[in-house]
C-alpha cells in the first residue's frame, strides 16, 4: 500500500465525494417530494392521476437507473430535449427513487386499518387531526425503516453516475486505475469513502427503527 | 413527427444483436440467481443458528456486500483481485462471481427474515401435539418460510436483472455496448438513432422486469 499516493489523491476524492452527496441528496429530496405526492394520490384514489401514478410506479421500478440515465443523457437531446451530466443525473435518480419512495409511504399508510379513522372520526376528530395524531405516526412505524432503506439504496445508485461522465467517486476511480494502475490504493479509497458516506445513513436508520418500534406494538 | 431514429433497429441483424446483447445481461443475472439462492438459503440458516462466531462472521459478510454499490463490488474484482493475485478474470466471470456473493447476501438475509418472522407458537405447539424437530421442521416451519420466501426471492430476480445492466462498466458486450455499438455504426445514416435505440433497451428491460414483478406481487397477495 502506498500511502503517499493515498494522501496526495484525498482532496480529488473529497471533491468527488462531495459532488456524489450533493447530487444524491438532491435527487432524494425531489424523490421523498415524488413519493409523497404519488402515495397521496394512490392513498385517497385521486381519479385520473391515480391509474397515471401507478403506470409511472411500475415502468420506474421495472427498469435500472443506468438505462434510465442513458435514455435521458444520450436520447433525449435527439428530440430537442437538452441535458447536463448533473441535472440528468438528479432528474434520473428522482424518477427512480420517487417510485420506491411513494411504494414506502404507501405502505405505511395502508398499514393503518380503517377501524383506527373510523374511531377517531367517532370521537369527533377532524380530517386533519385524525391524519395528524391517528394515521401518521402509525404509519411512520412502517415507513421510517423503508424510507431509510431506500435513501442507502438510491445513495449507492449514485454510483452509476460516472456513465454520464460526471466526475463522482466511481469516475475518479476509473480514471486514476486507468492512469497510473495503482490499483489496490484506488479501491482501498473508494471503498473507505463510500464507507463514510453510508455507514452514519446506515446506522441512523438503525436507530430510527429502534426508537419507531413502540408504535407497532398494538399489532 | 421528429425523426425518433427507430428505423436503424430494422436494418440488417441491429434487432436480434440488440435482443442477443440482452441475453448476455439474462443470461448472467440468471446463472448468479441459481447459484445464490441455495447458497443464501444455508448462509441463512446458519445465522439463525445460535453459534456466535458464525453469525459474527456472516453479518460482517452480509452487512458489506449490502453497504457497498454493486458497482464498487464489480471493480474490486474485476480490477483489484486480478492486480492483487495476478489472475486473469474475465468481465462475465468477475460479473458472475460479483453477483453470486450479492444474491447470496440478499437472499441468507430474506431467509433469516423469513425464518425469525414465524412466531414461537409455532414450534410450541408442534412439540404440544408429539412431534419431533424434524416433523416441525418438515410439516409446521418450512410451508409457512416458503411462502414467505417466494415471493421475496422472486423479487430479487428482477433486482439482480436491473443491476447487472452495470456489467457495461467492466467492460462485458451486453445490450448497452451493442447499442453504442450500432448508434456509432449510423452516425451519418441516422443521426438521431441514440434515441430509438435507448427506448427500445429501456423498453426491453420493462418488459424483462415486468413480468416477474407482477408475478411476486399476486403471489405475496395469494399467500399472505
Amino acid at each position: 500500500m502506498n500511502w503517499e499516493f493515498i494522501i496526495k489523491y484525498l482532496p480529488l476524492n473529497r471533491k468527488a465525494a462531495w459532488l456524489t452527496l450533493r447530487l444524491g441528496l438532491l435527487g432524494i429530496a425531489l424523490s421523498t417530494l415524488i413519493g409523497l405526492f404519488c402515495a397521496a394520490v394512490r392513498y385517497y384514489r385521486i381519479p385520473v392521476l391515480h391509474p397515471l401514478v401507478r403506470v409511472y410506479i411500475e415502468i420506474s421500478r421495472n427498469t435500472p437507473l443506468l438505462i434510465q440515465l442513458f435514455f435521458i443523457y444520450y436520447g433525449l437531446p435527439k428530440i430537442g430535449i437538452p441535458t447536463d451530466p448533473a441535472s440528468c443525473g438528479v432528474a434520473g435518480l428522482s424518477f427512480l427513487g420517487g417510485s420506491y419512495m411513494a411504494e414506502a409511504f404507501r405502505s405505511g399508510l395502508e398499514s393503518v386499518e380503517a377501524i383506527q379513522t373510523e374511531s377517531a372520526y367517532a370521537l369527533g376528530m377532524s380530517r386533519f387531526q385524525t391524519l395528524r395524531f391517528i394515521i401518521l405516526p402509525q404509519a411512520a412505524a412502517v415507513s421510517v425503516p423503508a424510507f431509510m432503506a431506500n435513501v442507502i439504496f438510491l445513495l449507492k445508485e449514485t454510483s452509476v453516475f460516472s456513465a454520464v461522465s460526471l466526475m463522482d467517486l466511481m469516475f475518479t476511480a476509473k480514471d486514476l486505475i486507468g492512469l497510473y494502475y495503482k490499483t489496490t490504493e484506488r479501491l482501498f479509497l473508494l471503498v473507505a469513502f463510500y464507507l463514510v458516506i453510508l455507514l452514519p445513513v446506515s446506522l441512523l436508520g438503525t436507530v430510527l427503527e429502534r426508537r419507531l418500534r413502540y408504535a407497532g406494538s398494538g399489532t | 413527427m421528429p425523426d425518433l431514429g427507430l428505423e436503424v433497429l430494422l436494418k440488417g441483424k441491429n434487432l436480434v444483436r440488440l435482443l442477443g446483447g440482452l441475453w448476455t445481461a439474462l443470461r448472467i443475472s440468471l446463472l448468479s440467481v441459481a447459484i445464490s439462492l441455495p447458497v443464501g438459503v444455508v448462509l441463512g440458516v446458519l445465522m439463525t443458528r445460535n453459534n456466535r462466531f458464525v453469525k459474527a462472521l456472516l453479518r460482517l459478510y452480509l452487512e458489506f456486500i449490502r453497504i457497498m454499490p454493486q458497482m464498487v463490488l464489480l471493480f474490486i474484482v474485476y480490477f483489484g483481485s486480478t492486480r492483487a493475485f495476478g489472475w486473469d478474470v474475465s468481465g462475465e466471470t468477475a460479473s458472475v462471481v460479483v453477483f453470486t456473493l450479492w444474491g447470496a447476501a440478499e437472499m441468507s438475509d430474506l431467509v433469516r427474515g423469513a425464518l425469525t418472522s414465524i412466531p414461537r407458537h409455532q414450534y410450541e405447539s408442534a412439540e404440544a401435539l408429539g412431534m419431533s424437530r424434524l416433523q416441525t421442521s418438515i410439516f409446521i416451519i418450512i410451508p409457512q418460510t416458503v411462502r414467505r420466501l417466494i415471493p421475496l426471492s422472486i423479487n430479487l430476480v428482477t433486482r439482480m436483472i436491473k443491476t447487472t445492466s452495470l456489467i457495461l462498466m467492466i467492460g462485458v458486450v451486453e445490450v448497452l455496448k451493442v447499442s453504442q455499438q450500432i448508434i456509432e455504426a449510423n452516425r451519418m445514416s441516422s443521426p438521431n438513432a441514440a434515441f430509438g435505440v435507448y427506448l427500445s433497451v429501456f423498453l426491453l428491460y420493462f418488459l424483462a422486469c415486468w413480468p416477474i414483478s407482477l408475478l411476486a406481487g399476486r403471489l405475496e397477495k395469494k399467500w399472505s
